[in-house]
């Protein structure tokens, strides 16, 4: 007898369910758009695919020069031999920004000592990728870096 | 569950002596009668302030103060950001309806007498907080830097320059400045989400631990029943259910209010051009705009303004003083006057408003 009372729910206990099952979808309710509200939305400008990122006769040979494409720092050498390249100047270790060392004629990152060569090899330090080239073409006057 | 549960429950029981704690839930109890309807007030309140806080801290996330961001950003939120535009809508309603709360809280003590010996403190403390509400409601509404708000605090914070004496020095304080500018957004920023919710915390906490201390006052005509005759509900879970309930009835007519008559934002606030036809300040602060108008711009060889902010002045310290003046309730009197003074109140403003809304 007692067995069979066990099994069979109860109104109160069946009330009881619905009350928290509607708690628990409420709570929800409310929940999610707080969580939505945290999740930055995409970024409305477009990227550019190039840039003019300097005049032709700003940097010497052996000079280099950090300079904004899109969202993020890109930097543009001229290397001591008059060839110019640019890289993604995000270090692909923990994305510090380089900078070019005209002393060791390398792009190095100040934050854990990374360097990178001019074809921008890891080549020594911690970062474990090398950094993403671009395409420099000069037009005139104007050097435009473009995406691959 | 349910071991776990009471391991749980063992665990802080062999580190903490809280029985107080419950001993002193379980016998908490609101009187019952058919003026209870008007204590849920003070919840719906409190409700509506944790709502700010919740929202105002959303808004946080993405709003940035200055002259050149807080229009944009507030533009951003309501056309960018996931559910942003309903954060902020609820931000702006819940404001207003904890006004109104509040109001209705406040007159529901004062025409139940509930200020009276020993209660003082209590209503001292609500006093405060009404004030600070105001404070906040007045601070919030320059923050999205819009046209409106822009006017409303130029002229809001020029009235306290009527003031003898003290008023200049106030208003150059509040305005960090000579003007309203970018240093008054962010004067204003600072003000209204740290240094008002600061305060606001203390007394409120004050206020809310005094009643405890003292239990919720009873009716004034409970004083000659005896004590079979009272009627009581227990605090937990009784009346904490029905407070619940309206929580939730209010949460859901804000959502309804929020989604169906969102805030708007407006023009981007510049200095340079007209004030826009019909401005108003905030609903609340419409009796006071309203009866400014009639006091004519000389009365005797004061100027009209500077009495009519004086004589609101006086009004509101002897609102604030009512424990002190009213003599006779202490004594278990009946004082008509508290009553009818009420309801001239209630009246002028109720008047005042209608008619700056006509």
């Amino acid at each position: 007898m007692e067995a069979i009372e066990e099994e069979k729910p109860s109104r109160r206990s069946v009330l009881d369910r619905l009350l928290q099952i509607s708690a628990f979808g409420w709570g929800l309710s409310i929940l999610y758009p707080i969580f939505a509200y945290f999740k930055i939305p995409p970024e409305g400008e477009s990227v550019p695919t190039s840039i003019v990122a300097a005049k032709v006769n700003e940097l010497q040979p052996n000079q280099g020069k950090v300079f904004r494409f899109g969202n993020a720092p890109a930097i543009l050498v001229k290397t001591p031999g008059g060839e110019w390249k640019a890289f993604s100047a995000v270090c692909t270790h923990l994305q510090c920004t380089v900078q070019y060392r005209n002393d060791m004629q390398k792009i190095w990152c100040a934050c854990h000592n990374g360097t990178f060569d001019m074809k921008g090899t890891n080549i020594a330090g911690p970062p474990p990728r090398p950094l993403e080239e671009f395409k420099v073409t000069t037009k005139g006057q104007d050097v435009i870096v473009s995406k691959a | 569950m349910v071991a776990l549960k009471s391991k749980l429950t063992n665990w802080i029981h062999e580190r903490f002596d809280f029985s107080y704690v419950q001993q002193f839930a379980s016998e908490k109890k609101v009187p019952h009668f058919k003026g209870s309807f008007w204590y849920y007030f003070g919840g719906v309140s409190l409700f509506l302030f944790i709502v700010q806080v919740v929202t105002g801290i959303l808004l946080l996330m993405y709003y940035q103060p200055g002259a050149g961001t807080a229009f944009e950003s507030v533009h951003f939120i309501i056309s960018k950001v996931q559910f942003g535009w309903l954060i902020r809508s609820i931000h702006s309603w819940s404001a207003n309806l904890m006004v109104l709360s509040v109001f209705i809280h406040m007159f529901s003590v004062y025409f139940s007498k509930a200020f009276r010996k020993p209660r003082e403190l209590i209503w001292y403390s609500g006093f405060i907080l009404l004030v600070l509400t105001f404070a906040f409601g007045f601070s919030g509404y320059l923050l999205p830097w819009n046209t409106l708000s822009y006017f409303a605090t130029k002229v809001g914070t020029e009235i306290t320059a009527v003031v003898p004496v003290v008023g200049k020095p106030i208003m150059h304080l509040l305005r960090a400045g000579d003007d309203v500018t970018t240093a008054t957004l962010t004067r204003f920023f600072g003000l209204h989400v740290a240094i008002f919710p600061a305060i606001f915390a203390v007394i409120l906490s004050i206020h809310l631990l005094l009643i405890q201390v003292q239990g919720i006052s009873e009716p004034e005509s409970w004083k000659e029943y005896p004590i079979e005759k009272k009627k009581f509900m227990p605090f937990f879970p009784n009346f904490v259910m029905r407070d619940v309930l309206l929580w939730l009835i209010v949460l859901n007519v804000l959502a309804i209010l929020a989604v169906y008559f969102p805030w708007e934002l407006g023009h981007k606030a510049d200095p340079f051009v007209s004030a826009p036809v019909g401005i108003k300040p905030e609903w609340y602060f419409l009796f006071m705009y309203e009866s400014l108008k009639y006091f004519p711009a000389k009365i005797w060889k004061v100027d009209g303004e500077v009495v009519g902010v004086l004589l609101f002045g006086f009004a509101g310290l002897l609102w604030f003083l009512v424990p002190f003046w009213d003599n006779r309730t202490p004594k278990g009197l009946r004082n008509r006057l508290i009553n009818y003074l009420g309801i001239l109140v209630v009246l002028f403003i109720i008047t005042m408003t209608i008619v700056s809304v006509k």
